[in-house]
């Protein structure tokens, strides 16, 4: 498995030839019939799949604007072919967005064009056979739906909606992924991504209030299921466990706690993250975000912010309130939901909140903007507020900050390498050799500007950093939370009322 | 009249018929089929102008384009200027003199910018081509339907060039066929070969539009990453299968 080199780091990131086939081996673990069965899966292959398959895509194309222009318009411009880190990273012509849609494409010709049932050559079109679901199942768990082409594209085409209908599509036929439908199963069965139960859960956020306590003296609560708090947090769950995440959490604590504002975590609604957008599952993503409605009424609360994930943002802020909502009985004095960027940002601004920010002064950092913050959500009221608002916080955080190469933040990001439900051992070639022109970016404002850490707001991004870092000969623990940043600064004088 | 009339009369009013209705059909489909989720590319404007300046940036501009790559978008934007050049210029062909935009069509400008838009035309098609042709990525995306678009237009563009420039044709007998076309009073056609190719091939054109990547043309102004506005949490947004079974829990 680890049978693979990791890309060199060069001066310029280069568009490399096309080389065709060198990620055909890449495909990850089948999910098995019992991880299936909580999604309303079938548990393998049915009968008669192929026109099940054709089926389900017309279905979805029917019902879904975007995938219907998507598929009809493309006029293989080529503009996309340079602007996936998958294809930057591996060579792989297949890794390119165009090519990637291509693959659902050509068999929609087939079955729902004229030109495809009269003239398949010529216009490429393909039946729906064994060897194209094994290269669906393949390619299309090499795109981290992250948006990037989409930018690229005079027509808007968006990849991530065509691998998301893909996936739907052999989730419906029985071929579904092992490591996303594992996951979102555990958030039904115990309700969050890590399978956390409730217990471990208040365990881990005692052990916190102790480590704070012992770290500053000040006793900075960790609330679960507390009735009627004025906020209720929705955070990934890898923030209960894993580093830097948690130090992300402990800053999302200071911050409540030097604001004076009551809040508190749900053990049902334990998991920001909701995977069911990654498969294209409609009903599961309903059924996940309905969670996080059911906790805050069941907690009364009257705000609900949301920590630091990049998808679980998407989530959160563009589809929530459809899913989920109306949130009527939120306080609408404030966005729901909020990003806890957006809820330290206004206490900056409101002059709430002092930071010793010499207390960070080891660190050069510089920002990685998470593909689903910059390409599919907002901060603040205006458009691009998700580019300002993290980086304002970083800065009252620490003295020193650089930014990458302008054509690799802001809407031009590059992905982590690791999001959309690719962040799995084993796709971990796929990962190393996606992450490269992140890792480019990165080792040119090392060297130019001894940057000595990198920030996330995401969680996937976080996780996929840890593990790929060291490939590139990074340390591990360049990558760190905003919060985690924040908490490390921030002043905990406040009175106690 | 003669046989080459009857065929090309027959021949522009199917392949009319097919372009509006097949184009038409296209155009009901893209509106009828609801987006459910707000999926716009961020940064969106959030308010309808602010899409407004959005699609009219990438109609016009092809901004996207632009960030994406310098030669696609310098061959791309020459071809379809060109062709709206063109477009003008052909107006005089098919608008009797009392139009109120005769004037306008009947401009020296619009007639000479037409006359060379052809070679200009040409040379963005070349560029394509060229793309499609030396650059590794895009050669091996194309298609043959690709590569005969290209050449289809270029057909066009040169028999229209061989006209304006080498071989004239009758332009009075030609305005009167196409007049006659409109008023359902079918006039000969002049018959000279380039014209008839011409012709011949812009029909074949309108009839391969609907079926062809040429939808691109509708489909850009239903692109919902384009043309969504970004205010999700302050409107609710529901369409299709998140319009239906709305039923959440309710406080109390
Ligand atoms: S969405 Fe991202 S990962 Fe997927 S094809 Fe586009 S650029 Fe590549
Ligand atoms: S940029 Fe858009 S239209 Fe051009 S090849 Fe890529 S997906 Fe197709």
């Amino acid at each position: 498995m680890a049978n693979f080199e990791t890309p060199p780091l060069t001066e310029f990131m280069e568009v490399p030839p096309v080389i065709p086939g060198t990620m055909e081996h890449s495909s990850p673990y089948i999910a098995k019939p019992e991880i299936q069965a909580p999604l309303a899966y079938p548990g393998q292959l049915v009968e008669n799949w192929e026109q099940k398959a054709v089926f389900k895509l017309g279905e979805l194309v029917k019902s879904n604007r975007a995938l219907q222009v998507f598929l009809d318009t493309c006029v293989k411009c080529g503009a996309c072919t340079d602007k996936c880190h998958y294809y930057l990273g591996t060579s792989d012509p297949k890794n390119m967005p165009v090519a990637r849609q291509d693959l659902l494409r050509s068999v929609y010709r087939r079955y729902y064009t004229l030109a495809g049932k009269l003239f398949p050559k010529l216009v490429g079109a393909r039946d729906m056979t064994k060897s194209v679901l094994d290269e669906w199942y393949s390619y299309f768990h090499q795109c981290s739906q992250c948006r990037r082409c989409s930018v690229y594209c005079p027509y808007g085409i968006d990849t991530a909606e065509v691998s998301m209908a893909a996936r739907e599509i052999m989730d419906s036929v029985g071929q579904g992924q092992k490591y996303c439908n594992e996951i979102i199963g555990k958030v039904f069965k115990i309700g969050n991504n890590l399978g956390l139960p409730e217990p471990a859960l208040v365990n881990t956020l005692e052990g916190l209030e102790e480590d704070v306590k012992e770290a500053t003296g000040v006793d900075v609560k960790f609330p679960v299921d507390v009735k009627g708090a004025d906020v209720l947090l929705i955070t990934p769950s890898a923030d209960f466990f894993a580093e830097p995440h948690i130090d992300g959490l402990i800053g999302y604590a200071k911050v409540f706690h030097q604001a004076g504002i009551s809040w508190t975590l749900s053990s049902y609604a334990s998991e920001a993250a909701n995977f069911s957008m990654f498969i294209g599952s409609r009903h599961n993503l309903k059924k996940q975000a309905m969670r996080i409605r059911e906790a805050a009424l069941e907690l009364g609360v009257k705000r609900i912010v949301v920590g630091e994930c990049g998808h679980a943002w998407r989530v959160a802020y563009s589809f929530w309130n459809t899913l989920v909502g109306p949130f009527d009985f939120l306080d609408r004095n404030y966005p729901v939901p909020q990003h806890i960027c957006e809820f330290t940002y206004d206490l900056i601004q409101k002059d709430a909140l002092r930071f010793d920010k010499e207390a960070n002064d080891d660190k050069v950092v510089t920002f990685h903007d998470s593909c689903n913050v910059a390409r599919a959500s907002r901060m603040g009221n205006m458009p691009g507020g998700q580019f300002v608002i993290p980086r304002a916080v970083i800065k009252a955080s620490v003295n020193k900050f650089v930014d990458m190469a302008p054509d690799t933040i802001g809407e031009a990001t590059f992905c982590c390498g690791g999001g959309g439900g690719l962040l799995t051992d084993d796709l971990l070639e796929l990962r190393v050799k996606g992450s490269l022109p992140r890792m480019q970016a990165l080792k040119q404002v090392v060297d130019e500007h001894g940057v000595t850490h990198v920030a996330a707001i995401c969680a996937i991004c976080k996780a996929q950093f840890s593990k790929i870092l060291p490939y590139y000969k990074f340390p591990m623990d360049m990558i760190q939370s905003v919060h985690g940043l924040v908490s490390n600064a921030i002043r905990l004088d406040r009175k106690e009322i | 009249m003669t046989t080459v009339t009857v065929i090309y009369t027959a021949l522009f009013y199917a392949a009319m018929l097919l372009f509006v209705l097949g184009v038409g059909r296209k155009i009901f489909i893209y509106a009828r089929t609801p987006q459910p989720l707000k999926i716009p590319i961020t940064p969106a404007p959030t308010t309808k102008a602010g899409v407004w300046v959005r699609m009219a940036r990438e109609v016009v501009l092809f901004e996207s384009l632009f960030k994406a790559s310098k030669w696609t978008w310098l061959f791309g934007w020459i071809f379809h200027l060109s062709l709206l050049l063109a477009f003008f210029r052909h107006l005089r062909y098919a608008l009797s003199p009392e139009s109120f935009l005769w004037p306008l069509v009947n401009l020296e400008l619009v007639q000479t910018a037409g006359k060379y838009g052809g070679y200009a035309m040409l040379l963005g098609l070349l560029g394509l081509l060229a793309r499609r042709i030396f650059v590794d990525r895009v050669r091996y995306i194309s298609s043959p339907s690709d590569f005969l678009m290209l050449i289809l237009l270029m057909a066009i563009a040169g028999s229209g060039l061989m006209m304006t420039f080498i071989s004239h044709t009758d332009i009075v007998a030609l305005k009167a066929f196409t007049l006659g076309l409109f008023y359902f009073d079918p006039q000969p056609l002049p018959a000279s070969l380039f014209l008839l190719v011409h012709l011949g091939l812009v029909a074949l054109l309108l009839i391969i539009f609907p079926f062809s990547k040429l939808l691109h043309a509708p489909g850009l102004f239903f692109s919902p990453t384009r043309n969504q506005v970004d205010n999700p949490r302050e409107q609710r947004w529901t369409r299709g299968w998140t319009a239906e079974n709305t039923d959440t829990p309710k406080p109390g």
